[in-house]
């Protein structure tokens, strides 16, 4: 044999399983990569790979893409699969199943995916069709912690229909992407003031700029990424953190602590004070009708809720709310998994007049109320019809924007965010781990997600974007 | 008084020059809050176009709209252009036509382009990315009226930040120091096998990198050799011959993650000199294709590559321009017919592309381009040839929407003290010559990399 066939004989190479996934964590970090650690098995030695190309390869995570690939053989099934390790280490996958073009061709956007996580034409179903990989934990969730690095997505393609098994096979080619929760230029800013804990974001440039306080739900914590995510469209926003599970004293937080927030923002030199509005998801939602309804002190704007309701007394701390939700706990069910179903709970109080409801008939502000119409955690539908009566009953019914999605569950969460069935919870009273079941079909959820970010913008643009009335200059 | 709510803010815009200071704020405020500044994409390759929108303001409304740049030398990089807002209070950039600033007409990417040294920066700067793994940051801001100078002493009405990359996620930068060469390799991201360039830049010596990461970024293995001043040659304190561009292609021959049929030659300038020699005359090195840029064939063929200007420096032929800029694309003119003093192009067997900028005033690149297509034709391979010329064009001819520099101080082996050369072309042509030639670069090295007799594709 001849030299140079010799070397190509020699040339053969071994993905091996701990190579695929370390060069996913080497491009991570961008380091200096011992390309003589790498073997890779091809029985196809001088054939040129097909080219996958990911366009915008870094964006926002409300962003499409187009991923395309090239030089294959004509009519070649193929398969797209993503892949994401999350902060907790856990991997996440979706894939579909293609047929390259008489050109040797495959465009996600355009192409209609024969089966896989997802099915049809859809430009992002590597995306939000992503779920845990086969072997892990149950009930897990998906969210970013550090808004100030980007998601990275691994998206490759496999020779053939692949449904299993892709650690063991190398793919043809791969690409990386990047997602980001922050627009570059977004100021991050810790906030810790009067007692106040939270993160600010406010986007690049002089300012003023109209302010946004942002509420989680009832996991606790702080999540950041929809409020750098709206920083990123150019609203100074305020990631509120006013319940951790587990920590006894944070149940006691009372109605004073959100207005002190909202003040927080109000008094920001960037902020426009009268262009202030809120934002919540399921328990944030019920304060954000609490502050719109409530408040002698503060003045909102506007208000968003996803998957929020007003069946909270007043005067009640989150202990009470949780004491409340605790009274009406041989209301929970459980599912053929045994995961717990709480909107029954909801409906015993929806369905009881006025008493433990926040009165919503005082709200003078713009109110958004988005939907799911499967939500398996609470009756927020119900919840929301209930609002519109008792707005209708004082002439007010024209202040709400209801829109209910069928189909999707109690997580509305950023456009392309996988689909959160049902997670794990800590129930604060009890320290309890559960997993809860919060509804949803997968592909109607995330058309769903798209969709409510969208009107999401669209109304915040309208109430806090747009000019005053005449009457603060006359 | 009844007013529209668009014309209560006009009436404010409009009046605000002269009011008193409170006046001036409830004012400035409002108008902040029509004024929408978006740049699409915010993260992009440099490559890439993105898209300036303005919106909400009052039609007909003048507006500067500022881009603003701190290069990795420390140095500050301004452009502007002057806009008037359509009947929907719009501006976009890629469809309107900038009225003034350091460019006119309808020019999506003229905001960098035309990117130039502040006023009072020192003379003959270039911009050039020393890390390549951070991006360039670009502010983009929008002023009212139609301004050209202190726009740095106000207060914008928006601004938003633009990141600009030469690597794409993914892509592995790998310091290459064995066989006692002085490179970076970058691979793109992926399993891989993928066609290889070595990659030369020219006589500003130092390792460049910028360029093979955004070769890199497109699926290429690239590989950028620092020949005119690396380790070795301080080590020695001898420069280096054919052998060194040999044990670089051997890198790339012998690399698991590069298809060692497919590799390619890119060179600039003195690096094109070299690609041409390489590609005719050395035994080890076996290219696909070749790419030469802004270079010429004329050299001593028994002498180092490296001394193929310093050869023909003649101070009876370089001119010095009123400004004292030098000129030295005369050094080998006119094109010799000595054989042993050009490459014999005639014997080149691999697709060749020359990229050429008609006013390069640092080496006669148009008249060897046609004394090349002579040979070739003469020798009846000229079907390989493919000759690039751009009018108004100068000898720098850089990846797309890379600031033009009309003339720039290097030290160089032709001049031994620090001096001004001056490399030619004009802004706005230079800048489309940019842009037309990587496109049709990036083509060709796909065509002969990617494509070919047994690419998977032609099964």
């Amino acid at each position: 044999m001849s030299s140079p066939v010799m070397m190509s004989v020699m040339r053969c190479f071994r993905f091996t399983r701990v190579r695929l996934w370390s060069v996913y964590s080497t491009a991570q970090n961008r380091q200096v990569f011992a390309h003589s650690c790498l073997r890779r098995l091809s029985t196809m030695s001088h054939t040129v790979p097909p080219v996958l190309s990911v366009v915008p390869s870094r964006a926002l995570v409300d962003e499409k893409f187009r991923v395309l690939v090239e030089n294959l053989p004509p009519g070649a099934p193929v398969t797209l699969h993503s892949l994401h390790q999350s902060e907790d280490k856990d991997y996440w996958e979706a894939y579909g199943h293609y047929i390259s073009d008489e050109r040797g061709a495959v465009s996600v956007a355009d192409d209609l995916s024969f089966g896989g996580t997802y099915k049809g034409k859809e430009a992002m179903g590597l995306l939000w069709s992503m779920r845990p990989v086969p072997g892990s934990r149950d009930g897990l969730r998906l969210r970013k912690s550090d808004v100030c690095t980007p998601l990275l997505v691994n998206i490759s393609v496999y020779s053939g229909h692949v449904t299993e098994g892709f650690r063991e096979q190398s793919p043809l080619a791969l690409a990386i992407t990047e997602r980001w929760y922050m627009a570059p230029g977004v100021q991050r800013i810790v906030i810790k003031e009067e007692g106040v804990k939270g993160t600010l974001f406010i986007p690049p440039g002089p300012g003023p700029f109209p302010g946004i306080l942002d509420m989680w739900g009832g996991s606790g914590g702080l999540m950041e990424y929809r409020s750098s995510l709206l920083a990123s469209h150019g609203y100074i926003s305020f990631a509120l953190e006013y319940f951790s599970p587990g920590e006894l004293k944070s149940a006691d937080t009372e109605f004073e602590y959100f207005e002190k927030a909202f003040n927080i923002i109000q008094k920001h030199p960037q902020v426009i004070p009268d262009r202030v509005g809120a934002f919540g998801l399921s328990l944030g939602s019920v304060f954000t009708i609490m502050l719109a309804a409530e408040s002698n002190v503060i003045k909102l704007q506007c208000g968003v809720c996803v998957s929020g309701n007003h069946l909270y007394p007043r005067e009640l701390t989150l202990r009470g709310v949780f004491l409340v939700l605790a009274s009406k706990s041989h209301k929970i069910r459980h599912d053929e998994n045994n995961y717990e179903i709480w909107r029954d709970m909801g409906l015993a109080i929806v369905n009881n007049p006025t008493k433990g409801k926040v009165d919503v008939g005082k709200i003078n502000c713009p109110l958004m109320l988005l939907n799911g119409g499967d939500d398996q955690n609470w009756p927020t539908v119900e919840a929301a019809e209930d609002m519109a009566q008792m707005l209708r009953a004082v002439g007010k019914e024209h202040l709400l924007t209801r829109v209910t999605y069928p189909d999707a569950g109690h997580l509305i969460e950023p456009p392309y965010s996988p689909h959160f069935r049902a997670t794990k919870f800590i129930k604060d009273i009890t320290k309890e781990k559960v997993i809860l079941l919060w509804g949803g079909q997968t592909k109607p959820h995330a058309d769903a997600q798209e969709d409510a970010w969208n009107k999401i913008l669209s109304f915040l643009q309208q109430h806090l974007y747009s000019n005053t009335t005449p009457k603060a200059r006359m | 008084m009844a007013m529209q709510d668009g014309d209560e803010c006009n009436a404010e815009l409009e009046a605000s020059n002269g009011q008193s200071t409170n006046q001036w704020v409830t004012s400035w405020m409002d108008r902040k809050c029509c004024v929408k500044l978006s740049v699409q994409p915010s993260r992009g390759l440099v490559d890439e176009k993105f898209i300036i929108l303005v919106r909400k303001v009052f039609p007909g409304f003048q507006l500067t709209i500022q881009a603003l740049h701190t290069c990795d030398h420390g140095h500050s990089w301004e452009a502007f252009s002057h806009y008037t807002a359509n009947a929907t209070g719009t501006v976009n950039v890629s469809e309107d036509p900038s009225l003034g600033g350091t460019y006119s007409g309808v020019e999506p990417m003229g905001l960098l382009w035309s990117l130039r040294p502040v006023p009072g920066s020192k003379p003959g700067l270039r911009m050039k990315k020393i890390n390549v793994q951070t991006p360039m940051v670009v502010k983009i801001s929008v002023y009212q009226g139609h301004q050209t100078e202190g726009l740095v002493d106000q207060v914008p009405l928006a601004g938003v930040v633009v990141e600009r990359w030469y690597m794409a996620p993914g892509v592995v930068r790998i310091p290459i120091t064995e066989e006692r060469l002085s490179a970076t390799l970058f691979l793109p991201s992926g399993p891989g096998p993928f066609p290889g360039i070595l990659d030369l830049w020219g006589g500003a010596g130092k390792l460049v990198e910028y360029r093979s990461a955004l070769l890199a970024s497109h699926g290429f293995a690239a590989m950028t050799l620092a020949y005119l001043s690396p380790k070795v040659v301080r080590e020695t304190g001898k420069m280096v011959d054919d052998t060194y561009f040999e044990k670089a292609y051997g890198v790339l021959e012998r690399h698991p993650q590069i298809l060692s049929s497919r590799i390619a030659m890119l060179g600039f300038s003195i690096g094109a000199s070299v690609t041409l020699r390489m590609a005719v005359y050395s035994q080890v090195i076996k290219l696909r294709c070749a790419v030469c840029i802004s270079g010429i064939h004329v050299q001593p063929i028994d002498r180092p590559v490296v001394q193929v200007l310093s050869y023909f420096n003649d101070d009876a032929k370089t001119q010095v321009t009123k400004e004292n800029h030098v000129i030295s694309r005369n050094w080998v003119l006119p094109i010799t017919k000595d054989p042993s003093l050009k490459v014999d192009v005639g014997r080149l067997q691999c697709p060749l592309l020359l990229v050429v900028g008609e006013d390069d005033q640092n080496m006669a690149a148009q008249e060897s381009a046609l004394d090349m297509k002579e040979m070739m034709e003469r020798a009846g391979n000229s079907h390989l040839l493919t000759v690039l010329l751009y009018p108004n064009t100068g000898h720098l001819i850089e990846p797309p929407f890379t600031p033009f520099v009309r003339f720039s101080n290097f030290r160089s082996v032709k001049l031994p003290q620090m001096g001004m050369a001056l490399l030619g072309g004009e802004v706005v042509a230079h800048s489309r010559a940019q842009e037309d030639a990587w496109r049709k670069t990036l083509n060709f090295l796909k065509e002969s990399l990617y494509g070919g007799t047994d690419s998977l594709s032609r099964l």
